[in-house]
């Protein structure tokens, strides 16, 4: 008889999952070599500015990327070179949101002095100095274009998306079908209906027809993030509501609804969001009007086109205020990007 | 002993709706139809007013160019056709699609299996912030920043690709093109292509992509055996509904644009087609005569988009991934 001893040997716990130091070190080297590299370019050649240091990056990455592995062989090459293509051109997608953002904040605020947001246009011309109007007008334009285009359209982008979600109707598909085809709808298609219709039946243009076009254009967006949100609640809440005997009218307004209430607000916040800049419809169906007003009958002034016309007269001081306009339009957008985003996490945590 | 207990009323289960209900989904069947009206009530007015240009040119509308207005009072010297300016249409949006159909797929392989999990979120949240900055701004911005850049970089390509009938151009001023036009297009429609082809990509099946790795395989190596063929025809559905969004985008090309009514396939060159431009520009100063031609341009414009966008959608739903 022999007793075998079985040694217990614990291993030591490894994590093949986490990059090892020496990549990280080798990548930070690459990525400062390659600027190094780029500003050598940069001062070389003809290349200037941000842009011009960028395209050093983007060339010498690739390069310096096959360099450092090539010993590692053929596949650690492909890889390497296709992970520092990918970065470079994902860099490139980023620079125009960045440039976008910063031009804007930064020409825009040169527009603002204490009364920009208080004033309107009618006593003073695009071209005159900047401490003097504003964009007042605009701004009370805007808000009721899209409040009335809203009172429509988010009440029937949730019918809608009642109609697939709850009543799961016979039409279910081709709607669905149809929101998406209306999603497609060129905004400028949208306003020369309006104006084929309303603003030729009635006679001008009118804050009326403005928020009819929008309507379009805010329909399918209200309808499809509605329509997601609705799928959320589960099949279980509506059960246990038909159970207590509730008919699928009370069960949608009394459980589903309020279930998603905060969803839905989402839903209404996007679309706003989609239509508070569209330009082309109001071109052909709110025209433009320099003083504050509220009379829905009238042509009116809206944020989009303060910005459009100021931009066409094309004087500095008018295309500062054009800038302006942009900045205050960015902002509201989002500010209504940050508040669907609340409203979206309020519903994720339910 | 037994106490008494308040019973409910016995109630009866049956498979018939109430009032209430055939009520209810009767209303919510005409509200949600409304998007069908809408659509046909577009496409039914725009004939409407439009019809007596497709009686006087007929088919010559969409295959001329010439865009008179004639005499104001004598609308028989007016000649009306869309040939340029639907020509520019599709050129100017198939740039836009060949610029950022590589760049929206490496965005997306970058943000869904390159960035951490935290950066990914964020990333995601911005896409659909960029995608809501009003086309406005993009023309104001293309106009101002874009443009003095894009001159340049038009000189170099001309200089090194002139002799490709392409990149030629007749005079050199290389302003308001087609070239400009289309990479600003391609810069606003990057996000929903991007987030389209992110979504595709992240539903790329997980074991596979496992799979790739235990062979020994490298992150590109599974990205390129795996993820891309499987989201293929979601980054061509994503790709169609940029294409979509190009066609019928107005105020950012009227910017950046210099209309001219000639059929012209130098993209370098000042001069460019555009029928939502065309409408936007004309609108202003048209005789009656006249908005019954732009009323018919928009009922051009809104069938050529609605048919892209339906392809689109189709090809994005046999990829099972909702848009």
């Amino acid at each position: 008889m022999s007793t075998a001893v079985i040694e217990s040997v614990t291993p030591a716990p490894r994590r093949p999952w986490r990059q090892p130091r020496k990549v990280a070190l080798e990548t930070t080297i690459l990525v400062v070599a390659s600027v190094v590299f780029a500003r050598f370019l940069e001062a070389a050649t003809g290349l200037a500015g941000v842009l011009g240091l960028y395209v050093g990056f983007a060339v010498a990455l690739p390069v310096l990327a096959i360099v450092s592995v090539v010993r590692k062989g053929r596949n650690a090459t492909i890889d390497r070179f296709a992970t520092s293509v990918l970065v470079v051109a994902f860099g490139v997608v980023c620079i125009p949101w960045i440039s976008v953002i910063s031009t804007v904040v930064r020409n825009g605020s040169r527009a603002f002095y204490s009364g920009y947001l208080t004033t309107d246009m009618l006593i003073t011309g695009v071209d005159d100095p900047l401490n003097t109007g504003g964009l007042a007008h605009a701004l009370v334009g805007s808000v009721l274009v899209v409040l009335i285009a809203s009172f429509i359209a988010v009440p029937l982008g949730i019918v809608a998306a009642i109609y697939i979600v709850e009543v799961k109707g016979r039409f279910a598909g081709f709607v669905r079908f149809l929101t998406q085809a209306m999603s497609g709808v060129p905004s400028i298609v949208a306003g020369l209906f309006v104006y084929a219709t309303i603003v030729i039946f009635f006679g001008g243009f009118s804050a009326w027809a403005g928020a009819s076009a929008l309507v379009v254009l805010m329909l399918p967006t209200v309808a499809r993030t509605s329509e997601e949100v609705l799928k959320l609640v589960s099949d279980d809440l509506r059960a246990a509501s038909y159970a207590l005997g509730a008919t699928q009218a009370r069960t949608t307004f009394s459980v589903v609804l309020p279930t998603v209430f905060s969803g839905l607000i989402t839903a209404a916040v996007l679309g706003v969001a989609r239509v508070a800049g569209e330009t082309a419809p109001l071109l052909l169906t709110t025209s433009y009007f320099v003083k504050t007003s509220t009379n829905l009958n009238e042509p009116i002034a809206t944020m989009p086109i303060y910005i459009f016309s100021s931009l066409g007269i094309g004087t500095e001081n008018s295309i500062a205020r054009a800038w302006g306009g942009s900045l205050v339009l960015l902002a509201a957008v989002l500010i209504l990007f940050l508040i669907a985003r609340i409203a979206s996490n309020r519903l994720s945590r339910k | 002993m037994s106490t008494e207990t308040d019973v409910p009323e016995i109630r009866l289960i049956s498979g018939v709706r109430k009032r209430t209900d055939m009520l209810f989904r009767g209303a919510m069947t005409v509200g949600a139809l409304a998007s069908l009206v809408i659509l046909a009530l577009i496409a039914g007015f725009l004939l409407f007013r439009g019809f007596q240009i497709f009686a006087d040119f007929g088919l010559g509308f969409l295959t001329s160019s010439t865009w008179d207005s004639g005499d104001v009072n004598d609308p028989t010297t007016a000649r009306f056709g869309i040939a340029a300016m639907l020509v520019g249409s599709v050129l100017i949006a198939t740039i836009a699609v060949v610029v950022a159909v590589p760049f929206a797929m490496s965005a997306a392989l970058f943000i869904e299996y390159y960035a951490p999990r935290a950066v990914r979120t964020v990333l995601t949240s911005v896409l659909d912030l960029i995608a809501a900055v009003p086309s406005v701004i993009w023309g104001i911005w293309g106009y101002s920043v874009l443009m003095p850049d894009a001159e340049g970089w038009a000189k170099t390509l001309h200089s090194w690709l002139g002799w490709f009938p392409l990149f030629d151009v007749p005079a050199p001023i290389f302003g308001r093109s087609p070239f400009i036009a289309g990479l600003l297009l391609a810069m606003m429609i990057l996000p929903i292509v991007t987030s389209v082809a992110r979504e595709v990509y992240g539903q790329a099946p997980r074991d596979h992509v496992d799979a790739a790795y235990a062979l020994g395989g490298t992150r590109w190596g599974a990205l390129r055996t795996v993820v891309i063929p499987f989201g293929r025809s979601g980054l061509v559905g994503g790709a169609m509904l940029g294409l979509g969004r190009a066609l019928g985008e107005t105020v950012a090309v009227f910017l950046v644009l210099n209309l001219v009514f000639d059929v012209n396939f130098k993209i370098l060159a000042s001069a460019g087609g555009n029928v939502a431009s065309l409408i936007a520009s004309r609108f202003g100063e048209a005789s009656p005569y006249e908005l019954k031609g732009l009323m018919a341009a928009g009922l051009v414009l809104f069938l050529v988009t609605l048919l892209v966008n339906a392809a689109a959608t189709a090809v994005v739903k046999r990829a099972k991934v909702a848009v």
